[in-house]
């Protein structure tokens, strides 16, 4: 198994098929990104949501 | 004597169980979900040969082929998560259904995205209306129907069972996405992989596939991890083991200051 580009541009470029490529695999991460990060910011949300609660229900007496 | 111990099955049902079960599972499968994809984009887009038709385009594949994978085994999750909530009424599952529909939704854009961008330097186009790629549009369709449903009823219960009942009937779908390209003439290729008979892939191409598609699997598991916990935290906010799970960082902080 060996490296198969001459060198970091020849692998940028991909003799001309580079820009679809390399869009392919920048999209498909980017979006599986923001499947990652909604769960976590909303877990975030919740817990700080119980927490302003308990605050209110501590405070109350 | 005769009773059947299905208590497996309705701990298998609680969310409290699922919740603390895959907080020690989801790290493990997480970190090998990372390192496979990692593995299999570098050998993918570096290490395999350039093929002698379609030239580097082809690269897309090892993106292509796994996200369209889990787009169709995530269909299966989510409408058989819904059967088992229609029949068996398990809260659990519909959590389950109701998070396999935005993870199916993205992976479904994914495969439609690189199809129409590994398309353009391959057939000479973005898009054509043949049956794969049809059928495929309408998977992410049936997907957005399940998201929208489970927004549409003030009734959480109401949403749940419509969504399942399109869940099923969409099912009728997924034969016709594995048989499309061998019963109309279409522009797509059929299939590379193929658990009967030989594929018609090289194993040099063949193993980065494979590591990819094993890769996105982990990953898929993850995400409907990581979502249903969501869900049942949004959905279980009034249970104490919740509140004691969430609050524990707060409570710990107030004995310590107290």
């Amino acid at each position: 198994m060996q490296f198969q580009f001459e060198n970091i541009l020849d692998f940028i470029q991909m003799s001309g098929h580079g820009p679809y490529v390399w869009a392919s695999y920048v999209l498909t991460f980017a979006v599986i990104g923001i499947l990652i990060y909604i769960p976590y910011k909303l877990k975030r949300q919740i817990v700080a949501q119980l927490r302003r609660k308990q605050k209110l229900e501590n405070s109350d007496y | 004597m005769y009773q059947l111990n299905w208590q497996w099955f309705h701990r298998l049902g609680s969310p409290r169980w699922f919740y603390e079960k895959t907080s020690r599972w989801s790290p493990w499968i997480g970190a090998i979900a990372l390192l496979t994809i990692v593995i299999g984009v570098v050998w993918g887009l570096g290490f395999a040969p350039t093929d002698s038709k379609q030239g580097n385009s082809y690269r897309v594949i090892f993106i292509h082929v796994p996200a369209a994978f889990l787009a169709l085994a995530g269909y299966y999750v989510m409408a058989i998560a819904g059967a088992v909530g229609l029949i068996w009424r398990m809260k659990l599952s519909f959590m389950v259904m109701k998070s396999a529909a935005p993870i199916g939704a993205v992976l479904t854009f994914v495969t439609l995205v690189t199809g129409a961008i590994w398309g353009k330097p391959t057939w000479g186009t973005w898009w054509v209306w043949d049956a794969r790629i049809t059928s495929m549009l309408i998977l992410f369709f049936l997907y957005l129907g399940v998201i929208a449903l489970q927004g549409a009823y003030q009734s959480r219960d109401l949403s749940n069972k419509s969504s399942a009942i399109l869940s099923l009937v969409g099912m009728i779908n997924i034969p016709i996405i594995y048989k499309s390209v061998d019963w109309w003439f279409t522009l797509h290729q059929p299939a590379t992989l193929k658990l009967m008979g030989p594929s018609s892939i090289d194993p040099s191409m063949a193993y980065p596939l494979l590591i990819m598609i094993f890769g996105f699997y982990c990953l898929y598991a993850w995400l409907l991890m990581a979502w249903t916990r969501l869900e049942i935290l949004n959905q279980e906010q009034k249970a104490n083991w919740v509140k004691e799970l969430l609050l524990e960082g707060r409570i710990k902080s107030d004995l310590k200051n107290a």
